[in-house]
This record gives C-alpha cells, sequence and structure tokens, in this order.
C-alpha cells in the first residue's frame, strides 16, 4: 500500500475498534440492568458481603437513583476512565486484579498461538506438497478428531498421560512452589509449566490452520505467477517459500484475527485446567464465588484485547499485501 | 429423496457418523429402563474402577454409576444441542432474512450488528449471560443461542441476495404477492439445504459449549450432564481415571457423528460443490 493512505486507513479502523469497544460497555451494562432484581443486589449478590455500605457504593456507582440514560452516562464515564468496578471477595479493584493475570494469559495465549501457527502451517503446507498420501490422510483425520473433542477434556487427557503416568511434567500453576530458582532455571521452570497448557489450547488451532494452508497453497499453486517463476526456472523450494507460501498465509492470518475471542475463551477452560494463574482462572474463581464484578470485568477485558488484535492483523496485513483494499 | 439417501451413503464417513449418532439416541431415550432410578443416587462403593462390583464404568466418589451418569447426561446433551440450535435459527434466519431481502440501509444495520457478535469472545459472554441469569437449562440454551445465531444471519443473508433478484423471484412479485409471503414460500425453500448443513454442525458445537459451561459448574444443579461429570473428575484424576476419561469419549462421538453426518448431508445437498471439493481440495 502507498505510504500516504496508511494513515488514513489506520485512522478508520480505530474509529471502528473505539466503535466496537463503547458498544461493550453499553452491552456490560445492559447485562447488569437485565438480571432479575436490583442491579446493586446483583452485582453484590451472593457474595455474602451485601450489607448496607456496599450496596450504597455500588448505588452511588451506577446512579440508580437516576434515569437509564444517565445511568448509562455514569457507568460509561468510570469504564472510560479504567474504573471497572470493585470487588468486594477480594478487597481490590477489578482492574488491578484483571492487570495483575494479564501477563500469564498472554504468554498462554501467545504461546499457544505460535505452537498453532508454526506447526499448523507446516503440516499444511507438507499436505498440499502430498495430496491424498499419508500425511494428507492424517491431517484430514488429525482436524476431524480436534474439531470434536472437548479442550477442557483434552487438557486432563494430557494431565493423565504425562503428568500422572508418565511423571514428565507439572500439572498445575505456573512455577514450582517452595523451590529457590534465579536466572534461566526460573525460565526452564515456567517452561515445563506452560508446556502441556499451551499445547491444549494450540491442538485445536493447529488442526484449523493446517486445513487452511492446505487449501489456501492449493489454490495459490495454481496462479499464473507461480508458472511464471517456474518457467523463469526459479527453483522449487524458492517458489515454495517465497511465492505460494507467503500468498498462502495472508488468508490463515485473517483467520488467526477472527479467531482471537475463541482463543481467549479457550484460555478459561485451560487456565482452570491446569490452575494457570491467568484472567481465565480468576474468571472462574470469580464464577464461583458469584463475583460479577469480577467477570464482567474480564468480558471488558478480553473484548478489548480482541479489538485491539483484530486492529494489529489489520495493519499486518496492509503491510504484507500491497493489494490490500483501503476503502474498507 | 432416493437420490439424496444415494449421495449421502456415498460419503462413508456420514454414513458411520449416523449411525453412532442413531445409538446416542437409543441410549438417551432408553436410559430410564437401562439405569432405572436417579443417577444422582449410590450405587456402590465409592471409586470402584471399571469393571468391578458390576459397575461397567466404574463408580465416582460418591459411589454414583458413571456409566447411568452419561446415560442420563445423553438426554440432557442432546435436548440442549437440539433446542438451542433451533432458538439460534429463528434468530439467524430472521436477521439473515430480512438484511439479505431489504438490502440498504437495514442490511448494514443488521451485518454491522452480527459484525459485533462474531468480534466478542462468545464463550466469555455466555459465562457470564449464564452466571448473571442464574445456571437452569432454560438460561444455558438462551446462552448458547444467542452466542450461536451470526454464522446463520450471515449464511441466510447471502442466500437471499443472491435469490432476490432471481427470475421467479420477480415472476411472484408481478404477480402481486406479499413481501412476507414471497419470503417465507418462494425463497426460503430455496435456501434450505445450506441451513440444514449448518444446523447439524451447530448441534456438534452447542454440545461442545453445554459441556464446557457444565464444566465450569454452570450447568442445571438438578439435571446429570457430560461436562459436570468430567469437571467432577478433575479434582481426582489421580484416583479415578475413569471418571473423566468415558464422559469425554461420550462428548467425543456424538460430536464427531454430528460434523460427519453435517460433512455427509452437505455432499448429498450440494452434489456440485461435492465434486468441487473432491477435485481441489
Amino acid at each position: 500500500m502507498e505510504a500516504s493512505k496508511l494513515p488514513g486507513f489506520l485512522l478508520r479502523r480505530m474509529v471502528k475498534a473505539a466503535i466496537v469497544v463503547l458498544a461493550i460497555v453499553v452491552c456490560n451494562f445492559l447485562l447488569v440492568h437485565a438480571a432479575p432484581g436490583d442491579p446493586a443486589s446483583v452485582i453484590a449478590g451472593q457474595s455474602g458481603v451485601a450489607d448496607a455500605v456496599f450496596l450504597e457504593q455500588l448505588r452511588r456507582q451506577f446512579g440508580l437513583d437516576q434515569p437509564l440514560y444517565v445511568q448509562l452516562w455514569i457507568y460509561l464515564k468510570s469504564v472510560l476512565s479504567l474504573d471497572l468496578g470493585f470487588s468486594h471477595r477480594q478487597q481490590a479493584p477489578v482492574a488491578q486484579l484483571v492487570l495483575e493475570r494479564l501477563p500469564a494469559t498472554l504468554l498462554l495465549t501467545g504461546a499457544a498461538f505460535a505452537f498453532a501457527l508454526a506447526a499448523g502451517v507446516t503440516l499444511g503446507a507438507l499436505a498440499a506438497q502430498r495430496v491424498g498420501r499419508w500425511a494428507d490422510s492424517v491431517i484430514t483425520v488429525v482436524a476431524l478428531t480436534f474439531y470434536a473433542t472437548p479442550l477442557f477434556w483434552v487438557g486432563l487427557m494430557l494431565v493423565l498421560v504425562f503428568s500422572v503416568w508418565l511423571e514428565w511434567l507439572p500439572s498445575f500453576g505456573m512455577s514450582s512452589v517452595g523451590v529457590e530458582m534465579q536466572g534461566l532455571e526460573v525460565v526452564w521452570d515456567v517452561a515445563q509449566h506452560l508446556l502441556l497448557p499451551a499445547l491444549t489450547l494450540g491442538l485445536f488451532y493447529l488442526a484449523v490452520y493446517a486445513r487452511l494452508t492446505r487449501a489456501t497453497m492449493l489454490e495459490v499453486a495454481d496462479q499464473d505467477f507461480v508458472k511464471t517463476a517456474r518457467a523463469k526456472g526459479v527453483p522449487e523450494g524458492r517458489i515454495l517459500r517465497a511465492h505460494v507460501l507467503r500468498n498462502a498465509l495472508l488468508p490463515v492470518i485473517t483467520f488467526a484475527g477472527i479467531q482471537a475471542g475463541q482463543l481467549l475463551g479457550g484460555s478459561i477452560l485451560v487456565e482452570t485446567v491446569f490452575a494457570w494463574p491467568g484472567i481465565g482462572r480468576l474468571a472462574f474463581e470469580a464464577l464461583l464465588a458469584r463475583d460479577y464484578p469480577v467477570l464482567l470485568g474480564v468480558f471488558f477485558c478480553t473484548s478489548v484485547m480482541v479489538v485491539l488484535f483484530n486492529l494489529l492483523t489489520d495493519l499486518l496485513y496492509a503491510v504484507i499485501d500491497p493489494r490490500v483494499e483501503v476503502a474498507g | 429423496m432416493r437420490d439424496f439417501w444415494r449421495r449421502f451413503r456415498r460419503n462413508k464417513g456420514a454414513v458411520v457418523g449416523l449411525v453412532i449418532l442413531l445409538l446416542v439416541v437409543v441410549l438417551a431415550a432408553t436410559a430410564p429402563w437401562l439405569f432405572p432410578g436417579s443417577p444422582w443416587d449410590m450405587a456402590g462403593a465409592p471409586f470402584s474402577p471399571p469393571g468391578e462390583m458390576g459397575m461397567l464404568l466404574g463408580t465416582d466418589s460418591l459411589g454414583r454409576d458413571v456409566a447411568a451418569g452419561i446415560a442420563h447426561g445423553a438426554r440432557i446433551s442432546l435436548l440442549v444441542g437440539a433446542v438451542s440450535t433451533v432458538a439460534a435459527l429463528l434468530v439467524g434466519v430472521t436477521l439473515g432474512a430480512v438484511a439479505g431481502y431489504l438490502g440498504g440501509f437495514v442490511d448494514d444495520a443488521v451485518m454491522r450488528f452480527t459484525e459485533f457478535f462474531q468480534t466478542i469472545p462468545s464463550f466469555v459472554l455466555a459465562i457470564l449471560l449464564v452466571a448473571i441469569f442464574t445456571p437452569s437449562i432454560g438460561s444455558v440454551v438462551f446462552a448458547i443461542a444467542i452466542v450461536s445465531w451470526p454464522p446463520v444471519a450471515r449464511v441466510v443473508r447471502a442466500e437471499f441476495l443472491s435469490l432476490r433478484g432471481r427470475e421467479f423471484v420477480q415472476a411472484a412479485e408481478v404477480l402481486g404477492k406479499s413481501r412476507l409471503s414471497i419470503v417465507l414460500t418462494d425463497i426460503l425453500p430455496n435456501a434450505l439445504s445450506p441451513i440444514v448443513v449448518l444446523s447439524s454442525l451447530m448441534v456438534a458445537s452447542a454440545i461442545l459449549l453445554e459441556s464446557a459451561l457444565s464444566f465450569l459448574g454452570l450447568g442445571d444443579p438438578n439435571l446429570m450432564t457430560w461436562g459436570f461429570l468430567i469437571g467432577s473428575g478433575r479434582s481426582v484424576i489421580r484416583l479415578a481415571w475413569w471418571m473423566s476419561v468415558f464422559p469425554g469419549v461420550a462428548i467425543f462421538l456424538t460430536v464427531l457423528a454430528l460434523n460427519l453426518v453435517g460433512e455427509g448431508l452437505s455432499d448429498a445437498l450440494n452434489p456440485r460443490l461435492a465434486r468441487q471439493r473432491g477435485g481441489a481440495a
């Protein structure tokens, strides 16, 4: 894309992203009000601490004595100033709780995504090279299997095999408890804890990316510029890397952007299985305690992350593919 | 119909899927006779391994029969899968039809709305919905329907867009038929086959979603579900692997069967597409 058009394109995307974030806040607000009963008592809910002071504080936060549109305005203002409410259960602001847990979730989803992308694209490329042969059939079977398996169950089975029976890897947490470690030892310890959860989360997407890569590579391989390159005598390996794979990656990137929300949703299940201390685990704990402010905060935070990720893939797309439609 | 069955049968996987699915349906239907009494009742000693004490698949931490739980859970999984798919279809088909038939501003508005629902993390939204409206079979169905309609709306809109300009629709318009009757009797029947294929896949993902919700403890507290069984086996996996292994296999087989049937339906309803797929991909 021409450099001059990039800022305008980015600006439009950012406006769109901002609208989506606003809509999410409104959605959160409506959820609280759609619930049966007084919103304040819903939020205080079964947290068992519905004392008068807390209810009063909630009523003030939402402005419950005001008309609905004023309440929405008050709520919007507080959320946009990153005040996501207060968790009475944990005696801490929700924003702080979420931010504390964010790095662990980013590490987990990032590792799962990197693994799924690398292995998925490799497998897909292999299958496209050998259509109808065994590598091809293996991918079809693997994809079918992981489309049909519940994520949390895959996690449990991996724990059963690698932690309980083989005793190779730890089954819960992010680091060993009560062991003095420093430097590389810490990295190695976290990596060992990370392996199973990241594998669990990544396997499903591995299947998805492998199928997608295979399909687009077969499509691209038929196009004229590939034939031209072949006619020029470009070595086959270079054609594959520089011409076919590069173009086949674009749909995979788009798809990854679309699926960012699913990846984060999946991390709730995986973090629950492996007691991984991220926002998914936070959501599960909040669920058990019926700590609604935290749940709403997690929903807001994951939604914003998806929006940011989509913005990033749009940008990446525009940089990689010069033909990209800048009007959208 | 004969033709349809012939094309469906050509896909071996689809036939296997159909057989598995029928077995699950039979299991669900006969659960009260196969395993009389409540699946919540104690049936043997706690933590009996499979095959011992007359328990085919073992017992859980409270001595409940895992096999009985799976059989009774099949009823809930199939019920939730079917009902929430019907609900999602109602929303998705209505919105998609309105957007595709009317076009213009309405189309734009509906598609933005659909996009929004596809952007937000649907599983997190489903958790939030069930938690706020308190876990029950109703709120679970509602939450699953809310997060599964967007693909339907998209497919139906695309079909309506392409069918709207066709001659038989124009003919109906010239004849003075009302818009509603054109949509219901002329366009919708012609858009049915992608909807049918999509709905079999939706039942599959609804079952997965339901199991994930009840795994997190968001199932109906009075109903035995597969997700609940796995969830209760999670903390004792070192003691009793069978508690989480077998219900998971049940989910896997059911969802796999539905996906295979979906592929078979797609082959049988869109013979042209099937041939293309066989050739190029």
